[in-house]
């Protein structure tokens, strides 16, 4: 009886390896890859303030798209929004915005103060958008396929390098691979580096 | 070439490591001489091979040799030279090296100590950090090669985590591992023990130096991360019981509770499995808190690269070295008995009440690690665990333990008495119920839990240091009398009243950062102001700024306290574009009664800054306490090599005597 107190170090370990073992088979970065390779969910969002358009799911189609969530109160969006710009101006692949918990104006004046390089965008005032695409916070970048399926989730800024070594190779992948066939992968970068909202903890 | 030397090393290491831990341990099975003395060099070669290769990682770090993918994916021309240097632990594969690089610096430490002695438990004890650093050495080797070339060379690299490139975290990882890798030294010594069948008060003696050492490092390395924590990560608070900050201080709990049963055994010859299982614990816990935040396991702030192989290796080195050692305890030490048995109330006694609540506290911080886990794993659900939990079980623990601190210290081995306990304690108790009231009072209605913790903590404080009082007589005689006999105290008492002194003081810390804080946060335009505590900070400007690597918003506020202009203070945001990262560096003003600290948050087109401030009683507290905590540890190991040569001593008059009998 002595003898299996001894033991019980041992056992607890051994219970304790078991779930360890089993915990090395999850994927660490399951929350983005719940929606990936997912259709991206429906919307129907109104145009911002001083704009016709709105922009909504059936937008996506027949075409790889970017999504990008962003805001007027969010710095890190400003820092992407030179890239942004660029790829606009390269009129290379549509970016389509979704102007994430801003107040009816803020959003448009953001535009106007530094440039427009959307090609629709959607009022997502109350988040229920951001929400059903898993948005944690801006900015965040959505590579949408033909198919409009989910592909890729970016989240905090492309930077050039991000641009240049992830999303572009990505995207011309999807363009030319048939789509069927395309392993998406489960890489997304850590999400440390984002505005998680006005208000809420940073 | 830099990069193949020190691979060239690290191998030749492992090999050297492979030797160290395997044939001085046949060797001392069959008293064969000339395999135990491999031991000892083996021991100083390994650690001269892994410094030169840590040497040859700092160099290339150094140098920016972007050549090497280690370089290339933590460092950037442009990042100061500080950072260059601390990008080396930084990162997976150059805290592997750090790692390896300690373990061996302790094994050389203990070969180079007494270098021609054979006695077998330090031999086997030597081996035993052979097996071990064999283990991570081809951890290091197989799946971790810091050397790994990248061709071809990029131009520049892609920087350290911006997090990181701070003089706390470039600091306080060596000193965690320092820690952890010091228990490396008693679980050696256990296992030595163990193979030996002997757990005695030599045994003892041989070991509470290293664990001192250890537990001083790991104290100080807990202190700087919670301390970075603090002033870095922008939310006010100094501990989250974040999987990797409890990973950290699963171990100080163990170490803790060994350092009390091992005084135990040298004292009475008691306590030995109990303390050789601590001792087991300790650096158990050590391991699955460096390894498990890299295998992918647990998630968190902290976590470094997650690749499953990496994790299959760790958890086999794991289920190795940890489950090997408890198998080895689950034999042996039923075979080991103590001489004396002990009363109740006695300083041993309290000591085992001591460590019975500091190992349910330490169980209570595991179950809520890795409760997360269990749940995903059995069930699917992901929850996570927060501070009510740990607040709820942790917290309650640690009052019974400063309760039951100063008598404790009062009481005489063997038999102690409670009514002496009192006699010298009623000062305490006078300061104890004084400051309970004022705190009631003055933060009323706040739970009163938190003025009965407070009362606690100046219970044990002044305790601790009425029960010196009295020893060295400090009131009814002169000053110098009372100084001679503070000199002569013996140092392992002078270093426990300074570290529960500085324990109480921590205490004191916790709750007034933790509960008595006050916050508020506020859109603010120029001009505006926001309150904390007693004083308003008034936002006078934002400008933006730039740095070596990064770009910035800062903001400036007057702080003043009842209309009157104190001081200016700054609060900033860094942007980071190579990482595409973001910091909070904030204003802190320090004073002795708490810290007045400000961060900046977005912007709103029309509604001015948010900004957030908190007035945190008493965090410096925490600070002062942990370093006389430290110091309490760092006295206390002190003593060893005078009662070493003490012994040493006495071993040589009772040797002449034989030899004159």
């Amino acid at each position: 009886m002595a003898r299996l107190f001894y033991l019980l170090p041992l056992s607890l370990f051994l219970l304790l390896g078991i779930y360890f073992a089993a915990g090395l088979t999850r994927d660490p970065s399951l929350i983005p890859s719940v929606l990936l390779n997912k259709p991206a969910p429906s919307f129907d969002l109104l145009p911002i303030e001083g704009y016709e358009d709105g922009f909504s799911s059936q937008d996506l189609s027949d075409e790889v798209t970017l999504v990008n969530i962003f805001a007027s109160w969010c710095i890190s969006c400003q820092i992407e929004h030179p890239m942004l710009m660029e790829l606009a101006a390269q009129g290379d692949i549509p970016v389509m915005g979704i102007n994430w918990k801003d107040k009816p104006g803020d959003g448009s004046a953001w535009l106007k103060r530094h440039g427009d390089p959307y090609t629709l965008i959607g009022d997502d005032a109350n988040g229920r958008t951001a929400i059903d695409f898993g948005v944690t916070g801006a900015p965040e970048t959505f590579v949408i396929d033909k198919n409009g399926r989910i592909r890729y989730k970016q989240v905090g800024p492309i930077t050039p390098q991000i641009w240049r070594d992830i999303l572009k190779p990505m995207v011309e992948d999807l363009r030319d691979a048939d789509v069927e066939n395309f392993s998406g992968s489960d890489d997304v970068l850590d999400g440390n580096h984002t505005d998680n909202g006005p208000g809420t903890s940073s | 070439m830099v990069a193949e030397i020190g691979l060239f090393a690290l191998i030749l290491a492992l090999l050297t490591a492979f030797v160290q831990g395997v044939f001085p341990l046949i060797g001392a099975s069959r008293g064969d001489t000339a395999l135990m003395r491999l031991a000892q060099p083996a021991a100083l070669v390994q650690f001269v091979l892994i410094a030169l290769a840590f040497g040859c990682l700092t160099f290339a770090h150094a140098t920016s040799d972007f050549s090497i993918l280690n370089v290339v994916e933590n460092s950037h021309t442009s990042k100061p030279f500080a950072y260059k240097i601390s990008g080396v632990w930084g990162n997976h594969e150059g805290s592997m090296l750090l790692w390896v690089l300690i373990l061996a610096g302790f094994g050389a430490m203990l070969a180079g100590i007494k270098p021609r002695s054979l006695a077998t438990l330090r031999v086997r004890a030597i081996a035993i950090q052979g097996i071990v650093a064999t283990a991570f050495l081809s951890f290091i080797v197989f799946t971790s090669n810091p050397f790994a070339r990248m061709f071809p060379a990029p131009a520049d690299g892609m920087d350290l985590n911006p997090l990181l490139q701070d003089p706390g975290l470039a600091i306080h990882p060596p000193f965690l591992y320092l820690g952890y890798v010091g228990f490396s030294v008693t679980f050696a010594y256990a296992i030595a023990g163990l193979l030996e069948g002997r757990i005695d008060s030599d045994w003892a003696r041989a070991v509470r130096p290293w664990a001192l050492v250890a537990w001083v490092f790991l104290t100080i390395g807990i202190a700087l991360g919670s301390w970075w924590a603090y002033y870095e990560l922008g939310w006010g608070g100094f501990w989250a019981w974040d999987p990797v900050e409890n990973a950290s201080f699963m171990p100080w709990l163990a170490g803790t509770a060994f350092l009390h049963s091992v005084r135990v055994l040298e004292k009475r010859d008691a306590l030995k499995v109990l303390t050789v299982f601590l001792a087991i614990l300790a650096f158990s816990l050590s391991l699955i808190g460096t390894f498990l935040v890299r295998s992918g396991i647990l998630t968190s702030v902290h976590a470094f690269a997650v690749d499953p192989a990496r994790g299959v290796f760790i958890l086999i080195i794991l289920a190795a070295t940890i489950g090997g050692s408890l198998m080895l305890f689950a034999l042996r030490a039923p075979s080991l008995t103590s001489s004396t048995s002990f009363a109740p109330v006695s300083r041993e006694g309290a000591i085992v009440f001591n460590n019975v609540l500091l190992v349910a506290a330490c169980a209570t911080v595991f179950v809520g690690t890795f409760y997360p886990l269990f749940v995903d794993i059995t069930s699917g659900e992901r929850i996570s665990v927060g501070a009510p939990y740990f607040n709820a079980t942790f917290l309650p623990l640690m009052a019974i333990s400063l309760l039951i601190l100063a008598p404790a210290a009062t009481l005489a081995w063997k038999r102690g008495r409670l009514s002496l306990a009192m006699s010298r304690l009623w000062p305490a108790l006078v300061v104890a119920g004084a400051v309970f009231l004022l705190a009631a009072w003055m933060n009323w209605p706040k739970p009163i839990a938190a003025a009965f913790g407070a009362g606690l903590a100046a219970w044990a404080g002044v305790g601790a240091i009425a029960d010196l009082l009295v020893r060295i007589k400090a009131f009814g005689s002169p000053i110098s009398d009372s100084w001679r006999r503070f000199m002569g105290l013996p140092l392992s008492y002078t270093g426990m009243t300074i570290a529960h002194t500085g324990l109480a003081i921590v205490a004191l810390g916790v709750i007034g950062a933790g509960v008595w804080r006050s916050e508020d946060i506020k859109y603010l335009q120029t001009g505006d102001k926001i309150f904390a505590g007693a004083y308003e900070a008034v936002l006078t400007d934002v400008r933006e700024g730039r740095g070596p690597n990064y770009v910035s918003e800062m903001a400036v506020f007057r702080i003043e306290k009842n209309g009157k202009f104190l001081r200016e203070m700054a609060s900033e945001r860094r942007f980071y574009p190579i990482r595409g990262m973001q910091t909070t560096e904030a204003g802190i003003w320090t004073t002795i009664a708490g810290d007045l600290y400000l961060t900046l948050g977005e912007s709103s087109s029309n509604q001015g800054w948010a900004v957030r401030a908190y007035f945190n009683p008493f965090v410096l507290w925490l600070w002062i306490g942990s370093g006389l905590m430290a110091l309490g540890g760092i006295v206390a190991a002190s003593d060893a090599p005078r009662l070493l040569e003490r012994r040493r001593k006495l071993n040589q008059s009772a040797a002449t005597l034989a030899v004159e009998a």
